[in-house]
């Protein structure tokens, strides 16, 4: 059975009309990292959150690890699992220093002191935030308290991490730091990332790509794949990276061109 | 501006104060309080701030600091001194001036008042001056826990405290953000009277107001998917422990409270 497992899911806030999701299917193995895009409104957020059962599906099942979501008894062993970084930073640190935030999770699974201590400083490490654990978060920039929300999901041992648009209030600088720990832990710790996010250009280092569009999943294919369907993008109301645009232009005015996901590859295309 | 205030003012230090078990400190606090309030002569006063000199030089605080706590019950040290002076009556008249009349009895027990509040504020703030918010609450939380059969809610207490040190810089720089939007638009918070300047206030708050129930709606989903579940049950990164140093300033505290009290 894959890590987790979507089956038929629809959902409906209370006291709504049409149903945020309906008719979802998705399962997702170990160790892959995916990318959710669509537009405003389409349901990647409350997709996010029945992943930890922050919110259990009206119709449908949500299995994570084999834990059906729907069942009271599983609730903290799949938030345990399955972690979630959410899009404001300031909003997710609860402590007044950095490891006492990072402790917070640890601290609710009730573990021992000195194998919280280990884990703080390990989860620090790995986002690079080795030796800030007595800051205050409130003096740190936004791509540092993104990672020490991170640090603070890691620390919990989580099999999955989802990360609702992790960088849509950062600037251009703790988007790239973001992103790099986010490679880093699906890469080399080999931690199952789902990665929602407005920006195509976040998307190219996943194994597959979720076209979301009111509520249902239109596509699920690789990077490659979805970027030259430019229709599918546009319809679901997304922008399609300038270089991938680009390239198609030059390709359709008759140029031979590989297929190209960022300007890096779509200059060492050209030249 | 905003920024300037700074609530629970811990200076950080590494003196036997310091590192003294917020636990112990907090019920030294209330032991000594007590003491305070069992003082009935001058004399008693003076070895109570002898007491409170002794610690603070251990404790190595610049002096202004704590005399800085003082300030602002500075109107309430006047007003108490000057309804006892005016209207205690009692013993030989010192002073009188139309109506206004000053007895023995009264300056005696105006001062005795202001003495006890005076003492009383500089003791409390030494326990925040040497204490970190972090470690102060989970004293709090611990020396509650035992109510927790009452129905005291310990940890969620300490849990709220917490979050309230966590939020107050961040709302801060939000109420900052706000006037300097609403002063660029015209807003005036500084002039006029009392009145209108609460009025002036209004545009301030209420997106302050949104904004907070925004944070703690977000932080309340945050804190669940990473666990949370109240209270009880929970470890900790530092664990207060006791050491031996603790003890022995505890006894040696209760030995001084008696003295003081029964003298
Ligand atoms: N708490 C709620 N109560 C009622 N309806 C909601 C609630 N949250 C979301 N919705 C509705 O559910 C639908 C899907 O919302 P969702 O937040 O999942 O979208 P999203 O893809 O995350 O959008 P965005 O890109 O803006 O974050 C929207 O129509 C939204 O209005
Ligand atoms: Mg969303």
């Amino acid at each position: 059975m894959s890590l987790i497992e979507i089956k038929d899911v629809d959902f409906l806030y209370r006291e709504q009309e049409n149903k945020a999701l309906s008719g979802v299917n998705l399962s997702i193995e170990k160790g892959e990292f995916i990318s959710i895009i669509g537009s405003n409104g389409s349901g990647k957020s409350t997709l996010a959150k029945l992943l930890n059962v922050l919110l259990v599906p009206t119709k449908g099942q949500v299995f994570v690890d084999g834990f059906d979501s729907s069942d009271p008894e599983n609730v903290w062993k799949i938030r345990q699992k399955v972690g979630m970084v959410f899009q404001n930073p300031d909003n997710q640190l609860v402590a007044t220093t950095v490891e006492d935030d990072v402790a917070f999770g640890p601290e609710n699974l009730a573990l021992p002191s000195d194998q919280i201590r280990e884990r703080v400083d390990k989860s620090l490490e790995m986002v690079g935030m080795g030796g800030y654990q007595s800051h205050p978060p409130h003096e740190l920039s936004g791509g540092q308290k993104q990672r020490i929300a991170i640090a603070g999901i890691i620390a919990m041992l989580p099999d999955c991490v989802v990360l609702d648009e992790p960088t849509a209030m950062l600037d251009p600088m703790g988007r790239k730091e973001v992103l790099k720990t986010i490679k880093y832990l699906n890469e080399e710790e080999g931690i199952t990332v789902i990665l929602i996010t407005h920006f195509m250009e976040e998307t190219i280092f996943s194994d597959r790509i979720v076209v979301m569009d009111g509520g249902e999943i239109k596509e699920i294919d690789k990077p490659a794949k979805i970027f030259q369907n430019i229709e599918l993008i546009k319809n679901a109301g997304l922008d399609v990276p300038v270089a991938v645009q680009m390239a198609n232009e030059l390709r359709s005015s008759g140029l031979n061109l590989p297929e190209v996901m960022d300007i890096e590859e779509l200059v060492n295309a050209l030249c | 501006m905003l920024k300037d205030i700074t609530i629970g003012q811990y200076i950080p230090g590494d003196s036997f104060i310091h590192k003294l078990d917020a636990r112990i400190k907090i019920i030294i606090t209330i032991i000594m309080i007590t003491v305070l309030f069992l003082i009935d002569s001058f004399i008693g006063f003076g070895l109570f701030l002898l007491f409170v000199i002794g610690v603070m030089v251990i404790s190595k605080l610049p002096v202004k600091r704590v005399l800085n706590g003082l300030k602002p019950v500075f109107f309430l040290i006047i007003i108490t001194l000057f309804l006892h002076m005016f209207l205690t009556r009692g013993g030989e008249v010192i002073w009188e001036w139309g109506f206004l009349r000053i007895e023995e009895e009264g300056l005696f027990t105006g001062l005795f008042m202001v003495g006890r509040i005076l003492l009383l504020i500089m003791f409390t703030s030494l326990l925040t001056l040497t204490t970190s918010p972090l470690q102060l609450t989970d004293g709090i939380e611990y020396l509650l826990k035992p109510l927790a059969r009452f129905g005291v809610p310990a940890g969620e207490l300490a849990m709220m405290m917490t979050i309230a040190l966590r939020f107050i810089p961040t709302l801060m720089e939000e109420a900052e953000k706000i006037m300097k939007a609403q002063k660029a638009r015209g807003a005036d918070f500084e002039s006029g009277n009392i009145i209108e300047r609460a009025k002036s206030l209004v545009p301030l708050l209420v997106p302050l107001f949104i904004s907070a129930f925004r944070r703690a709606d977000e932080l309340a989903l945050a804190m669940e998917s990473r666990c949370y579940q109240g209270g009880t049950n929970r470890t900790r990164l530092n664990e207060l422990e006791l050491r031996r140093s603790d003890i022995y300033a505890l006894i040696g505290v209760i030995i001084i409270a008696v003295l003081l009290s029964f003298r």
